[in-house]
């Protein structure tokens, strides 16, 4: 935006200084006059049926007041399955979890009744003393065994562990691969692990009986969906519920679904009629927050002698775990995310979606995109082989134009709208990744390696993603007689610093200091509809709505200003928190003197044309999504002595259209990086095959550390998204999306001379090695 | 079962209580003293969101029982902001965009405080082998790295961000 | 996670610490903690006593005693890390502390603590192995003194006796110019190690290896002294081939196996490992290997 202030700028955040004196304020923080502490009694088996629950022993112990099963709760939730907020005619097995479960259990750590106590500790010890009769089911824990004759069900009243089955397909197929110069192959194993954000899942919930106002505060993405959740499960009066997400240690897509804790906490603090608090623990959250698991993915690619594509097929195997609360999005994203920013005249695949009695799987951060892009990454990398091409060309010859924007790949996304990318220049991106990176001088730098006995390697990977998704987030805007101005959303934070980029905008239209923006964010109770934050949609959504609303107070301002000091309203500018005319002695108004104005007084009519107050709310509805791109590339050293890998360099070309504040963006594609290099090499959620989980503590499961993951190089590209008033594009998961397809690439070229090739994540030290003794690379090492 | 009068100095203040042995240091300043600007990530010591220093030196508090602080001097990370005011490695964090959910941050600001009174002029690598202890879920440890160089150069040009901790050498 | 209930007793004496431990029913010793109280958040273990030895002033203290480095168990490996003692005498415990855990865990982690808790993939239990340690044992019973050979039995299992505790360690210290070497292989920064190997070389003027220690951590249930690489180096020339030669009868090791690393693989990294430490060993003493 020409000559904006705010816009645009890489503005501080507003956000900073209270969270670096210590002074957030986390579910944990927050203290009620008569809390009560809960702890969970949770199944130790994968799959079971709930006998007699016998909690006399835990009843007895002082400082416990309740001991709440299902039957304990309210009719309305007893044994009501969790709404599914994305429904699908796909779906043959809709299942979903109920709030505690009483006849069968179908994952570790489902919750089954909760212990209410003076403290934490003493709830604990209270939960050990519960005991529950199981009757131990067969289990099953690999999608891929799930789905073969005679496998356990993973619900007992279910045929089949199949719970949906979708073709996508267009262009003719068959012909495609009937008439290819080649054809290559791939089956791919991919493992993605849980969003592990740093702050574990929080529930507080306290009832005014005065009020008959029911305050929920939890730590998660989308407080408006959990309250409507809440209004159906408690059978209440919506308007009754207040859910407020107060700071949030991080989200990462989990904390977007709705728990069945969040239902049952608040039916707890309902029933004893004081204030009830959940925190959960590390082992709790390893067993029951949300993760992306497993998939499965048998793909071939047709292409001419040139490396030009002529089609993709092939079939995806999907663990769901054992429930699916977000319906098949996950693999549905994943399903048409394949195509990407390249030309791909025919494609067929088959996703097989799979119940497995394990914690469900949902989106986490690049929902199911980076398996996509790691599968279309790993066969144009062995076509590139195959035909002696370089990577980087064959991608070139493949690349949508931007000239052919708007771009219909050909089928529906999941925001139920034709997939037509909007925008992007996609050989831009990847040409100003590899400039930046050095690619061409690679080689060179490899070979100089190799004569010291080092192997490093080079590797790419692009993607386009879908962001920016409806179906609205409002914003309201209201200058208040003190001067603040008031913006209320439904848009939340979680650490993507939702306060700042919403003050900018909203700074930049109403005139105002950004210090003087007063912002509720998260709170249902400050305005009456919203959504929350997932699939990178709130820079688009609450940030067009800023900007709408922040216009229409602009318009309210001015034409108040204008009559107020008698000018012309195109005289009149806005800056500093004051109404400034450009004529004569430039008078000026302050923003509060004219709020106070627009209120009227008592009992007079306003004049012709001017509006109550100062202040609009707008729900920016987007058409569709808006589509992002870019291009990764990464520089590894690999030990193949002992299969260690390190990154040397990373380097990124990001295209989310016009960039709100660049100092944000740019912390979202490091952060995002970070989670990329976790799920290429060291997250692994592992399960037994009784499908009991093996890694539950950040020993077993591992994070990237400040040693893991380097500083990038981070170019912007902006193509500006068309579609919408700010030209913004969604900018949370792009970081994450294609790394583990640059990195794995770059570990292959590394160990170029062992002809060694992998299509997995993660992609351990130890496969490296396995990999590479294969190839007898260590023949001369090993005597007697 | 088992409780204890116990006495720590929390940022420079005295506090005497009569607390459970199993109360952890962590709960203990979260809320026995409502400083909660020191939070809990794992409970099992490998997060660091929960690091304060204690007579000096950084440690886990979910590994302590407050009892064992007994006769200490415990620091926070609100004992490390200035009244009114933040620090020149607070202020470091908010110029190079150290952090976003802010759960890490403070356990953060304490190693890091640490690694920046006994080395004034750490390289990259020594920052991040020192960062090894606090996880990062959001950041990508950019900002943190930054920030933490940007601090120490600031600081070398003359303002001490902490006063000399007690000695705790050899307890 | 919170633990379960328990008493906290914080004895200021050596015998009064040995009797509680004689004396309580279900009762464990506190060091560092870094170990145990994770695992009592756990609930993992549950105790009706912790013994906490940070205020028992002769469990700490460093000296160097009749040719050995004797060091109080209770010395927490920050202080041992920055020892110049240990720097000078014991060059291998210097460079092993560097990789143990974290800096907020060495601040309070202890050698006693590490050695009394013997995960497989202790750094500081083959350091004592490689030095052949002698660990002091006290109770009621009085003081005995065990070599680390016969102090460590198996997987986290050690020679203690219930109501004993580690008082001090002694690492034999090794002739001026002695060459040491330290290579692990962690997934990252400070984890625990699949597999480590630590070295000790004696090479006299003539370049022949007077004098070999090679163990092994994170590969088996306990540290393993590869005695046939020592056999194999000692009285040899010391270069590539001999040390490649020696390492070699790393791969005769009974691995362990877990969802971290496999057995096939630890042994080859236990090659790997060996052979980089012996060599590291060697060009520290002078030799150009």
């Amino acid at each position: 935006m020409m000559g904006a202030k705010h816009f645009g700028a890489r503005v501080k955040r507003l956000e900073d200084p209270a969270l670096l004196a210590g002074r957030g304020r986390f579910v944990d923080d927050l203290k009620l006059p008569g809390l009560l502490h809960a702890c969970f009694v949770r199944s130790p088996h994968a799959h079971a049926m709930v006998g007699e629950i016998d909690s006399r022993a835990a009843m007895a112990m002082p400082g416990v007041h309740a001991v709440l099963t299902a039957d304990d709760l309210p009719e309305s939730m007893r044994r009501t399955p969790i709404p599914m907020l994305t429904p699908n005619p796909a779906i043959t097995a809709a299942r979903t979890q109920t709030v505690l479960a009483r006849d069968e259990v179908h994952c570790v750590g489902q919750p089954i009744a909760v212990v209410i106590a003076d403290s934490r500790y003493i709830a604990e010890d209270a939960a050990a003393a519960v005991t529950v009769n199981y009757d131990v089911l067969a289990a099953v824990a690999d999608c891929r065994a799930a789905i073969k004759d005679g496998a356990p069900r993973a619900h007992s009243d279910l045929q089949s562990n199949v719970a949906a089955r979708f073709p996508l397909a267009y262009g003719d197929i068959d012909a495609a691969f009937a008439g290819a110069a080649h054809v290559f192959e791939e089956a791919i194993w991919q493992h993605r692990g849980g969003g592990m954000a740093l702050e574990t899942r929080a529930v507080l919930a306290s009832h005014d009986p005065v009020a008959d106002v029911l305050t929920v505060w939890s730590g998660t993405q989308t407080p408006h969906l959990g309250r409507g959740m809440l209004a159906d499960l408690l059978n209440r009066n919506i308007e009754s519920i207040r859910m407020i997400a107060p700071d949030v240690g991080g989200g990462f897509g989990p904390k977007a679904i709705f728990y069945p804790e969040e239902a049952v906490i608040p039916a707890a603090a309902l029933k004893l009629g004081r204030p009830v608090k959940w925190i959960e623990d590390r082992r709790e959250h390893f067993l029951c927050a949300t993760q992306e698991r497993d998939q499965y993915w048998d793909m071939a690619i047709a292409v001419d002698d040139a490396g030009k594509i002529l089609g993709l097929r092939g079939r995806m195997l999907h663990d769901s775990g054992a429930f699916l609360p977000w319906g098949i999005i996950s693999p549905y994203i994943a399903a048409v995310t394949v195509p990407g920013p390249y030309v791909v005249p025919a494609y067929r695949i088959e996703t097989v979606v799979v119940l497995t009695n394990k914690v469900p799987t949902t989106p986490v951060r690049g929902a199911s995109r980076p398996q996509a892009v790691f599968a279309m990454e790993r066969l144009l990398d062995h076509v590139a082989r195959e035909l002696r091409l370089d990577r980087a060309e064959v991608r070139r010859r493949n690349f949508i134009q931007p000239e052919q924007m708007p771009y219909a790949v050909g089928l529906l996304f999941r925001d139920g709208k034709p997939l037509v990318y909007d925008s992007g220049d996609y050989p831009k991106g990847q040409e100003t990744a590899l400039a930046l990176a050095g690619y061409d001088s690679f080689r060179e730098r490899q070979r100089a390696a190799l004569d010291q006995g080092r192997l490093i390697g080079i590797g790419i990977g692009n993607y386009v993603e879908g962001t920016g998704l409806g179906p609205f987030e409002g914003v309201t805007v209201r200058v208040l007689p003190s001067g603040k101005v008031a913006v209320a959303t439904g848009a939340t934070n979680q650490g993507q610093g939702t306060r700042t980029t919403l003050s900018q905008i909203v700074a930049e239209q109403v005139g105002c200091r950004i210090e003087d923006i007063v912002m509720t964010i998260g709170d249902t109770g400050a305005i009456a509809q919203g959504v929350g934050a997932f699939a990178s949609r709130q820079a688009v959504n609450a940030g067009c709505s800023a900007q709408l609303a922040g216009q229409a107070v602009r318009c309210q301002i001015i034409a108040l200003a204008a009559r107020a000091l008698g000018v012309n309203e195109s005289d009149i500018d806005l800056d500093d928190g004051h109404a400034i005319a450009a004529t004569g002695n430039k008078p000026t108004m302050p923003l509060g003197e004219l709020a106070r104005l627009a209120q009227g007084i008592p009992g007079v009519s306003l004049p012709a044309g001017q509006a109550a107050g100062l202040e609009h709310t707008a729900y920016y509805t987007p058409p569709q999504a808006a589509y992002c791109s870019g291009t990764h590339v990464a520089e590894v050293e690999v030990d193949h002595m002992t299969g260690g890998v390190k990154i040397l360099n990373y380097t990124v070309a990001h295209d989310s259209g016009r960039v709100i504040n660049p100092l944000i963006v740019d912390g979202q594609v490091q952060g995002g990086v970070a989670h990329g290099i976790g799920n290429a090499l060291l997250e692994w959620m592992r399960y037994d095959d009784n499908a009991q989980p093996l890694t539950t503590t950040f020993a077993d499961y591992l994070l990237p550390m400040a040693t893991d993951v380097p500083t990038c190089a981070i170019a912007h590209v902006e193509t500006v998204n068309p579609l919408n008033p700010l030209g913004v594009k969604g900018a949370g998961e792009g970081g994450t999306i294609p790394a583990p397809a640059a990195i794995i690439s770059a570990i292959e070229d590394a160990l170029a001379p062992f002809n060694v090739h992998f299509a997995e994540t993660p992609l351990t030290p130890e496969r490296i090695v396995a990999a590479l003794r294969a190839a007898g690379a260590y023949e001369r090492l090993q005597s007697a | 079962m088992g409780k204890q009068a116990t006495r720590i100095t929390v940022n420079g203040k005295s506090h005497a209580r009569v607390v459970e042995a199993r109360l952890t240091l962590a709960d203990f300043l979260r809320h026995e003293l409502g400083l909660t600007g020191t939070h809990l990530g794992c409970e099992h010591g490998v997060c660091g969101a929960c690091t304060v220093l204690v007579d000096g030196r950084s440690a886990r508090s979910c590994l302590m029982f407050a009892v064992q602080a007994n006769g200490c001097e415990v620091t926070t990370v609100e004992g490390l902001t200035p009244d009114g005011g933040l620090s020149v490695l607070q202020q470091a964090f908010i110029d190079n965009h150290g952090l976003q959910c802010g759960f890490c941050t403070p356990g953060m600001l304490i190693t890091l405080t640490e690694l920046l009174r006994d080395n004034a002029e750490p390289s990259e690598q020594e920052v991040r082998e020192v960062l090894t202890g606090n996880l990062c879920r959001c950041t990508g440890y950019a900002g943190i790295v930054k920030a933490a160089l940007d601090a120490a150069q600031r600081l070398r040009g003359g303002t001490p961000c902490l006063p000399s901790p007690a000695s705790g050498a050899g307890k | 996670m919170k633990p379960a209930p328990f008493d906290y007793h914080a004895p200021r004496q050596l015998k009064e610490a040995a009797e509680l431990l004689a004396t309580l029913p279900n009762a464990k010793i506190l060091a560092g903690g870094q170990s145990l109280v994770a695992m009592m958040n756990f609930r993992y273990v549950i105790v009706d006593h912790l013994v906490d030895l940070a205020h028992v002033d002769d469990l700490r203290g460093i000296a160097v005693i009749d040719g050995h480095l004797r060091i109080g168990a209770m010395m927490r490996q920050r202080d041992l890390e920055f020892s110049a003692e240990v720097a000078r005498h014991c060059p291998l415990l210097a460079q092993a502390l560097r990789h143990v855990g974290h800096r907020q865990t060495r601040n309070r982690g202890t050698i006693g603590g590490s050695l009394a808790h013997a995960d497989p993939a202790a750094e500081l239990a083959a350091v004592c192995a490689a030095y052949d340690a002698v660990l002091h044992l006290a109770s009621i019973r009085g003081l005995r003194s065990v070599p680390f050979r016969d102090f460590s039995l198996g997987f986290m299992a050690t020679a203690l006796a219930p109501d004993e505790m580690i008082a001090a360690i002694e690492l034999p210290i090794w002739r001026a110019g002695h060459g040491h070497g330290f290579h692990e292989f962690a997934r990252r920064q400070g984890d625990f190690a699949l597999a480590g190997a630590a070295a000790l070389l004696d090479i006299g003027a003539d370049n022949v290896v007077r004098r070999a220690a090679l163990a092994l951590f994170g590969v088996a249930e306990q540290p393993v002294r590869v005695e046939a690489a020592e056999a194999a180096l000692t009285g040899k020339v010391a270069d590539a081939t001999a040390i490649q030669t020696a390492a070699a009868a790393a791969w005769l090791i009974e691995p362990i196996s877990d969802i971290h690393a496999g057995g096939d693989y630890r042994r080859h990294l236990a090659q790997v490992l060996s052979a980089r430490a012996l060599v590291d060993a060697a060009r520290r003493t002078g030799v150009d290997v």
